[in-house]
């Protein structure tokens, strides 16, 4: 918004007279509006430059992320205009905050294309970023309406699809990225694809950033990972899959690699966020059609998804990630290397998981969310993880989790083979505990020294990593914590 | 070697009194309990035979009417591959809940992996299931003959 010269004092103009009109005044804000069923809700973080007021500013975004521009336009009134305005209809200070607001904010759903992520973000966070009158802005949560879910295809199989075809129930599935990430040769890579599955986990997986490099290209690294996927499930009887890494530059190329990958039988392939959304929304339409499960790292998300006050959060990256159909995302680990607090965390979790979901302030959760029967999303806790967690990891994320134990299974002492089968005989270890009515979160140390006890590879790999732990105050955390009341 | 479906494969084999403790898991949860059984062990055989139809109403105390049917199942294919099944039928599951090994023959076969060259370097898999090479009723004789 421009700003006045001397006191800020200003005759009041004509809604329409030619020259600025501040938002608030032209409707972007009304503290009366009730929002529709069917209206898309967005709750901003704002944080105004100093001197600005914080209902003129959360108008302000209704307005760049709406109909308006800086100045009145008289083409507004060959329209409907009001019913294309976004509306803030509730500005409220953050607790134990001097100069950030939650501002909710309305849109109409004829604002959006159907069944395009493209289109929704290119509203929403389009232009409003970057408005000057803002210090920052950040894009807390999104209610979306059955009206607009109803028009994604979703998770090209989901969580219960995704089971039945694995034959795999009733635990945490078990992965590994493989590692060193980069410059392994294909023949290499797909040793490790073999080692760690015919020990004991489900899936292996390429890492965002193997794509096809001179030392290994990728259709190399396919039939090599192929021959260790179908040699481990005949040594196991078991389903097992590598994920392979479809990023490319094209969609073209992108799409011949999911071919092969498709030809040669594996059961799922994956790309990085990287690739953008309509990349991706295209990738999830041939998910769907040709019957392979879909994994999603999230590559590049940190950039905008971790500062408390800038950019979008994650709890709504995961429901734009949903809505395009993907069946795995990254989603956090809590106890791992990288960002994750446990409440934020959970509340990641059951967006990506459940069919409804309340709103609940101490999960970061703004807005009830109804997903109208969609698919869910199976989430994956990679980064930093160990066997020695196990407990942990299944309390925090539950069980229809992907745990990824990279480090933790390829760097066990006695082999990529025995890191696998630790990680294995840790998860049904907890399980079994779990079910029989243990006590497991607090007793998870020596539960898995127990099993230990019959099992070698899991005895070595709680001695390696005993002391490993990634305990950092997090930056992205509610604003709504409970304050545990001393009695 | 050992297959390792199902979720306790990788400890060492459940005791009845751990069986059940899983039941009565899986009847706290209104889950009900299936038992199925296959001499014919291919991943991807999602049809082993259904020994009787699911056990829909049975209560946390009744663990042991499914510990029954267990050992019954046992007792007439001890050298056939057993799971039990827990399923749950509620809205947005509607799927197996858990699903584990209660038993299995004392030698395991296994599976020969065949590869057909193809095209460019692109190999074609196959498993093969060698307790397939005997008709149905004659696999896993190792304890005596069972028709």
């Amino acid at each position: 918004m421009p700003t006045t010269s001397g006191n800020g004092a200003r005759p009041k103009k004509d809604r329409w007279s030619a020259g600025v009109t501040p938002y608030a005044e032209m409707g972007y804000y009304d503290a009366d509006y009730e929002p529709k069923g069917s209206d898309i809700l967005a709750a901003f973080r704002v944080t105004p430059q100093p001197g600005i007021d914080p209902i003129e500013a959360a108008a302000a975004v209704a307005g760049e992320s709406s109909t308006a521009t800086w100045t009145v336009v008289w083409t507004d009134r060959l329209t409907d205009h009001r019913h294309y305005q976004a509306k803030a209809y509730s500005v409220d200070p953050v607790p134990g905050s001097e100069d950030q607001y939650i501002a909710k904010i309305a849109y109409d759903l004829d604002l959006f294309e159907e069944g395009s992520i493209a289109n929704m973000t290119s509203s929403i966070i389009g232009n409003v970023f970057g408005f000057k009158a803002l210090r920052a802005l950040r894009l807390e949560d999104l209610r979306i309406p059955p009206h607009y879910v109803k028009t994604f295809q979703g998770p090209p199989h989901g969580i219960v699809m995704e089971r039945e075809y694995l034959d795999k129930f009733g635990r945490p599935l078990l992965g590994a990225t493989v590692k060193p990430k980069l410059g392994l040769s294909a023949k290499n890579y797909g040793r490790v694809v073999f080692e760690a599955l015919q020990g004991g986990l489900d899936f292996t997986k390429d890492d965002e950033n193997i794509n096809s490099q001179p030392f290994m290209r990728w259709r190399d690294r396919y039939l090599y990972s192929m021959e260790g996927v179908n040699h481990a499930s005949a040594e196991t009887g078991e389903i097992k899959g590598h994920y392979l890494n479809v990023t490319a530059a094209t969609m073209e190329e992108m799409y011949e690699r999911a071919e092969f990958a498709k030809e040669l039988g594996s059961v799922i392939v994956m790309m990085d966020l990287t690739v953008g959304f309509t990349a991706m929304q295209s990738m999830s339409r041939w998910a769907r059609r040709n019957g392979v499960i879909l994994h999603l790292h999230r590559a590049g998300h940190s950039t905008y998804t971790r500062q408390k006050s800038h950019g979008v959060s994650f709890r709504v990256l995961a429901k734009w990630c949903r809505l395009l159909g993907v069946d795995h995302v990254h989603a956090g680990t809590v106890v791992g290397k990288l960002e994750g607090d446990p409440r934020n965390t959970k509340g990641y979790y059951d967006t990506l998981r459940e069919n409804f979901i309340p709103e609940n302030p101490e999960h970061g959760i703004y807005f009830d969310q109804e997903w109208a029967s969609m698919p869910g999303v199976m989430p994956v806790a990679s980064g930093g993880i160990h066997a020695g967690q196990m407990h942990q990891l299944l309390g925090y994320l539950g069980e229809d989790a992907v745990l990824q134990f990279g480090g933790g299974t390829i760097g066990h002492p006695m082999g990529i083979g025995a890191g696998a089968t630790a990680n294995r005989v840790a998860v049904e270890a907890m399980i079994q505990a779990r079910n029989e009515g243990k006590d497991y979160f607090q007793e998870g140390p020596d539960i898995l020294a127990r099993a230990a006890k019959g099992c070698p590879e899991l005895n070595a790999a709680l001695e390696v990593w005993k002391d490993i732990t990634f305990d950092f105050e997090s930056t992205d955390t509610p604003d709504f914590a409970v304050t545990p009341t001393v009695g | 070697m050992r297959i390792t479906q199902g979720t306790f494969s990788f400890l060492p084999d459940l005791t009845d009194e751990e069986i059940e403790a899983q039941i009565r898991y899986a009847l706290q949860n209104g889950w009900s309990i299936s038992i199925e059984y296959t001499d014919d062990p291919h991943p991807r055989n999602s049809y082993w035979e259904m020994w009787n139809l699911p056990l829909f109403d049975l209560t946390p105390d009744d663990a042991h009417l499914a510990m029954r049917e267990v050992a019954a199942c046992r007792e007439r294919f001890p050298d056939h591959y057993i799971k039990l099944i827990a399923y749950d039928a509620r809205y947005g599951r509607q799927t197996t809940a858990l699903s584990f090994v209660v038993n299995r023959p004392a030698e395991e076969p296994g599976f020969r992996l065949e590869r057909a060259d193809r095209h460019d370097r692109a190999i074609a898999y196959r498993l093969h299931s060698y307790a397939t090479d005997a008709p149905v009723g004659q696999r896993y004789q190792a304890r005596g003959a069972e028709g």
